[in-house]
């Protein structure tokens, strides 16, 4: 069964309007800034808010319909939900956290709840309170107490977000068996387009309370529909003015040089590219680009961040780019805050976007 | 540490305050012998009236917290129109003068009272009856209650109570299990506070119960009547150092109940 969310209600500052169908074993995430609205309109699903207008549905079970006045108490919607800081009930232990939301005598509880509590490698912490746990550990708990009354739609809010980077690469891999595992609708939301890419199948990108694109990661990366996107995905964005030039666009920067791009378009345009598909070449003189296929763009060196094996490269154009290199050919280049170098990418990989 | 002037003000005045609060107390028993203590328990008269204030004082708690939590937690938990006001209303018998709190008691319930005619339809009497004693004491100790357990359902984490919604729980079982263990502390400060506050009552009793004994002459009002009588200054004392006792034991006892707050702050997430 699909979950499907309509609402229209007024926030702080816009309204949330937002239409969303989940389907069972395709986890769907909400990505945008902090304050888009995204958990506002997990709360609608799970009735913890209820908006002015809107539907929800499991199937054929309403749980909310403004239409009909059907507004369900969250009891009795039975969503399992994952709070941002995970919400552990402080004065209980692990295991009468689990056993919260279960039905039976209390010995059937127990059972049940360390059940649960194994499934997710913390059998040992049963007797532990809250506050003695682990930002990780926490976690386990609390998704072992969203999902011990086996509820018919997970929601999660920010999962990683409290989580170390170590305790995130093993809470990804678990959240993403949990998935595979329950076969529910799964609506997850996250600021991070980079968590909500490894996390869920489809993404749908918010601004504002509002929709601006959804799809696959890969696609949305491969084709941001605005600036806006593309800036969140990741992507260095510039701003120009295009004009076409045989199959190419040919776009002109402010701040003097001009660059190629595979897509049409005319006027002011955003101009997206990933970092990754950007290399540096140490030229004095920047070589007039025989290939017109290939982008050349003269730079400085503003910064330099080696992450492992990663380096980033902080560039200006005069414009602000960043470019994803070896760490090896950073070295191999000697660049250094100052370095005169040239930004190299394909024309295919710069992404164009008229200004509205 | 370089003491400055402050530091010593500041020692000279936390000694005048411990020594100014405590030297009474002290008085109290410098003047009773263990012996005469054990006399005055012996009277029935001191007996009927601790054994009276005792009564009245739990019946009276008793009504405070189950008819005081609840409405705690709504006014902690929900914002309407006129909330300061209700706020302000509960907080009034605070500052009202006992004797006053008595006179308006009168004034409300008392057989000339503007509900007068319906209490005494209902077939309840309350002057000069232990009822009465019962109505003062709520009167005059619930605020004390309610301050606390306000302020101690305002500091629960709302999300805790979202969480045990959203796990299957109506609002009452979340109140139960999840708000109330939260607020304990200040549930069983305001317990003690408004107990205390009980305990102490003599003004209102006296104005709107009166001091009959065995009926409405609770330990304050005892130790009262004893003062005034001719030579009754040492039955006074010896009345005044068990509820002394009897005072320090409960603020005690309840401490140690409600004295166990976690210590981690739930939303700091240790990492």
């Amino acid at each position: 069964m699909s979950l499907a969310a309509r609402t229209r209600t007024p926030l702080r500052e816009f309204d949330l309007d937002l239409d969303l169908r989940a389907d069972p074993g395709i986890p769907l995430a909400l990505v945008g800034r902090s304050g888009s609205g995204k958990t506002s309109m997990l709360r609608a699903i799970a009735g913890l808010l209820s908006p002015e207008e809107g539907r929800v549905g499991l199937g054929d079970w309403v749980w909310l319909d403004t239409e009909r006045g059907i507004d369900l108490a969250p009891e009795r919607r039975g969503c399992g939900f994952l709070f941002q800081d995970y919400a552990l009930f402080p004065r209980m232990s692990a295991w009468r956290n689990v056993a919260y939301g279960m039905g039976g005598p209390r010995r059937e509880r127990r059972t049940a709840a360390m059940t649960m509590l194994e499934r997710f490698g913390v059998a040992g912490l049963a007797e532990a309170r809250p506050a003695t746990l682990s930002g990780g550990e926490r976690q386990r708990v609390a998704l072992a107490r969203a999902l011990a009354a086996r509820p018919p739609v997970l929601l999660l809010d920010e999962p990683l977000s409290a989580l170390d980077s170590t305790t995130r690469r093993e809470a990804i891999g678990e959240l993403r068996a949990v998935f595979a595992e329950t076969a529910t609708p799964v609506v997850l939301v996250t600021h991070s387009f980079e968590e909500a890419a490894v996390l869920a199948g489809e993404l749908v990108v918010i601004d504002a309370g509002r929709e601006v694109q959804r799809g696959s990661a890969a696609a949305i990366s491969a084709a941001p529909a605005s600036a806006f996107v593309a800036d969140f995905a990741g992507a260095v964005v510039l701003r120009g003015e295009a004009s076409g030039e045989g199959d190419l666009t040919r776009v002109r920067l402010p701040g003097g040089g001009e660059v190629w791009s595979a897509d049409p378009a005319r006027g002011p345009v955003s101009l997206s590219v990933f970092p990754w598909e950007i290399s540096i070449e140490t030229a004095v003189e920047p070589l007039p680009s025989e290939d017109s296929r290939l982008n050349r763009l003269p730079c400085e060196v503003t910064s330099l961040t080696t992450i492992g094996s990663r380096a980033r490269v902080g560039l200006a154009a005069p414009e602000p780019l960043v470019a994803e290199i070896t760490a090896a050919s950073a070295a191999r280049l000697d660049l250094r805050a100052g370095s005169r170098v040239v930004a190299v990418w394909k024309a295919t990989a710069t992404r164009l976007i008229a200004d509205a | 540490m370089r003491r400055s002037w402050f530091a010593g003000v500041a020692f000279v005045a936390a000694f005048a305050t411990v020594a100014f609060l405590l030297v009474p107390v002290i008085a109290v028993f410098a003047n009773v012998s263990p012996s005469r203590l054990v006399d005055a328990l012996g009277e029935e008269a001191s007996r009927e009236a601790l054994l009276l204030s005792l009564k009245t004082t739990v019946i009276a708690l008793a009504i405070v917290v189950v008819v005081g939590t609840p409405t705690a937690y709504l006014l902690a938990a929900r914002d309407f129109p006129g909330r300061s006001v209700v706020l302000t209303i509960i907080e009034l018998p605070l500052v009202m003068p006992p004797a006053v709190a008595g006179i308006a008691l009168l004034a409300a319930f008392g057989p000339k009272g503007i509900l007068g005619g319906w209490v005494s339809d209902a077939g309840i009497e309350l002057v000069f009856q232990t009822a009465g004693v019962v109505v003062a004491l709520v009167f005059v100790s619930a605020p004390f209650f309610l301050r606390q357990a306000v302020a101690a359902f305002a500091a629960v984490d709302g999300r805790l109570l979202e969480a045990a919604r959203t796990l299957g729980a109506g609002p009452f079982r979340a109140f139960a299990t999840v708000a109330v263990p939260s607020a304990r502390g200040g549930l069983a400060s305001g317990v003690a506070l408004s107990w205390g506050r009980a305990l102490g009552e003599f003004g209102a009793t006296l104005l709107f119960a009166g001091s009959l004994q065995g009926v409405t002459r609770t330990a304050p009002l005892a130790i009262f009547s004893d003062f005034a009588e001719p030579g009754g200054f040492v039955a006074a004392l010896a009345l005044s150092a068990v509820l002394i006792l009897v005072s320090a034991a409960l603020l005690l006892g309840v401490k140690l109940l409600g004295g166990d707050r976690p210590d981690v702050d739930e939303g700091a997430a240790r990492l």
